[in-house]
């Protein structure tokens, strides 16, 4: 090794100072776990990488890592991310969210980020309820839910997120279990390097509000078949689905969405330019 | 969890030293990411245990750089490791809880060892190289230590007389 070749890095040098405060069992520390692992295993630096969230539990997380971080409003992670990536491309930019922030508050976003294809890798740590403000349903709860808040349970048909981001148009769709922190970081290194929105969803227990969810690691099995290109065959898989399938389940191969080069002031006087009145 | 069908085929010492030592290394990032939730929740008796735990296969990842003499098993050891789902030994991450309690950490790190110990048995006794066989039967020798002490250090903690870390006398109130 020469004196300046750059030294690489490992899962800890992503992993800040900043202590996590999510309750002990929390899925949210192992995908943290898989984060710095990926990152580690796609070798870029922590200046080259920036983790975009929203808000809730999961959306902690670009405190805990050493790259550069925007904990952002609640529901709109997506938009904030795909501004950075469209005007920094050479940067690798990685958003987390939640259920709740992701396909409810931010519901909208999802689907048209799903649409834009901008070269993105979302994270959504799915625990079926609202952590961070003490246990109410949210879009991927079951209908039968039954507590103080829905007695009888929600009655509501859940959100199937993976079906919604194939029929929006995400290049590359994936479901992982945080209690598998290699193969969840296995997926994000293929889901980072995968060209266009890459979404995976991350079944990641709430051990508080949703002890039920300690059974999780049971349930969740090898996706039977290999991923596929065909958008008709994965929808028809995705829609048969028992929900706890893991692995990559879809690989598009839609041209991401990249603005002329022209069109991106990239020069900070340049973008201050474009800010003028 | 892992079971020997899930890791790329072991041909050679220097191939199943280079596993030995990812299994021992993952295992210690796993106790000390433990031992920071209980840190982090001020139950020092668990950080405590979570961070000997660690202390224990990091040695024990030691003993295999020395075993393995210049292979260099530390330098091939990859930032996500070489099987296809989880180690074999490592700790079901899914088990911590605020209620856990000293026996449940020491059931946890059994289970592991136990596994470990299954993985090296299935790989001693499919292994076709002889020598590859005699050095996973050294490790076999070494899981079984690790389950022993394991058992002793679990009579320390009787059985609980009633509640488990899953009985929550004052269980997380959803709120309005």
């Amino acid at each position: 090794m020469s004196a300046t070749a750059p030294l690489a890095c490992k899962p800890g040098d992503y992993k800040s100072e900043t202590k996590p405060i999510w309750c002990p069992g929390c899925g949210d520390y192992h995908v943290l776990m898989a984060l710095t692992r990926a990152l580690a295993a796609l070798g870029e630096p922590p200046e080259r990488i920036a983790v975009v969230s929203g808000i809730g539990c999961s959306s902690r997380i670009p405190a805990y890592t050493t790259c550069y971080g925007f904990h952002g409003v609640h529901g709109r992670s997506l938009p904030l991310a795909a501004g950075l990536k469209i005007v920094r491309p050479d940067l690798t930019v990685i958003v987390a969210s939640g259920d709740g922030d992701g396909y409810s508050i931010g519901g909208n976003h999802f689907l048209h980020a799903c649409r834009r294809n901008v070269d993105l890798t979302y994270l959504v740590m799915d625990n079926h309820i609202y952590g961070m403000t003490k246990g109410q349903p949210s879009p991927t709860t079951e209908p039968d839910f039954d507590t103080a808040l829905t007695p009888g349970g929600t009655g509501v048909r859940p959100f199937n997120p993976l079906v919604v981001a194939l029929a929006s148009g995400a290049n590359f769709v994936a479901r992982a279990f945080a209690g598998n922190p290699h193969e969840t970081a296995n997926i994000i290194v293929e889901a980072v390097r995968h060209p266009g929105f890459s979404f995976i969803e991350i079944l990641s227990p709430c051990v508080t509000y949703r002890p039920d969810q300690r059974a999780w690691k049971d349930r969740v099995h090898a996706a039977p078949v290999e991923a596929t290109d065909d958008a008709a065959r994965a929808a028809r898989r995705l829609m048969t689905d028992d929900g706890f399938n893991l692995g990559v389940l879809y690989r598009g191969n839609r041209r991401p969405y990249r603005p002329a080069a022209a069109a991106v002031p990239c020069d900070q006087l340049e973008l201050e330019k474009g800010f003028e009145i | 969890m892992s079971d020997a069908s899930n890791i790329r085929a072991i041909d050679s010492p220097a191939a199943l030293y280079a596993l030995a030592y990812e299994i021992e290394t993952d295992a210690v990032e796993r106790y000390k990411l433990l031992a920071e939730q209980m840190e982090t929740h001020n139950n020092v008796e668990l950080t405590r245990i979570f961070l000997d735990l660690a202390r224990a296969e990091g040695l024990h990842a030691e003993e295999i750089c020395r075993m393995s003499g210049d292979l260099g098993v530390e330098a091939k050891d990859g930032p996500i490791g070489t099987w296809r789902t989880e180690s074999p030994e490592s700790a079901d991450l899914n088990s911590a809880h605020y209620l856990m309690t000293p026996r449940d950490a020491l059931l946890m790190a059994l289970a592991g060892e136990e596994r470990a110990l299954a993985f090296y048995s299935g790989l001693a006794s499919a292994a076709g190289d002889p020598v590859v066989k005699k050095l996973a039967e050294t490790f076999v020798d070494e899981e079984l230590e690790h389950v022993e002490l394991c058992r002793r250090l679990l009579r320390r903690y009787p059985l609980p007389s009633g509640a488990s870390a899953g009985d929550d006398p004052d269980p997380p109130f959803a709120v309005d």
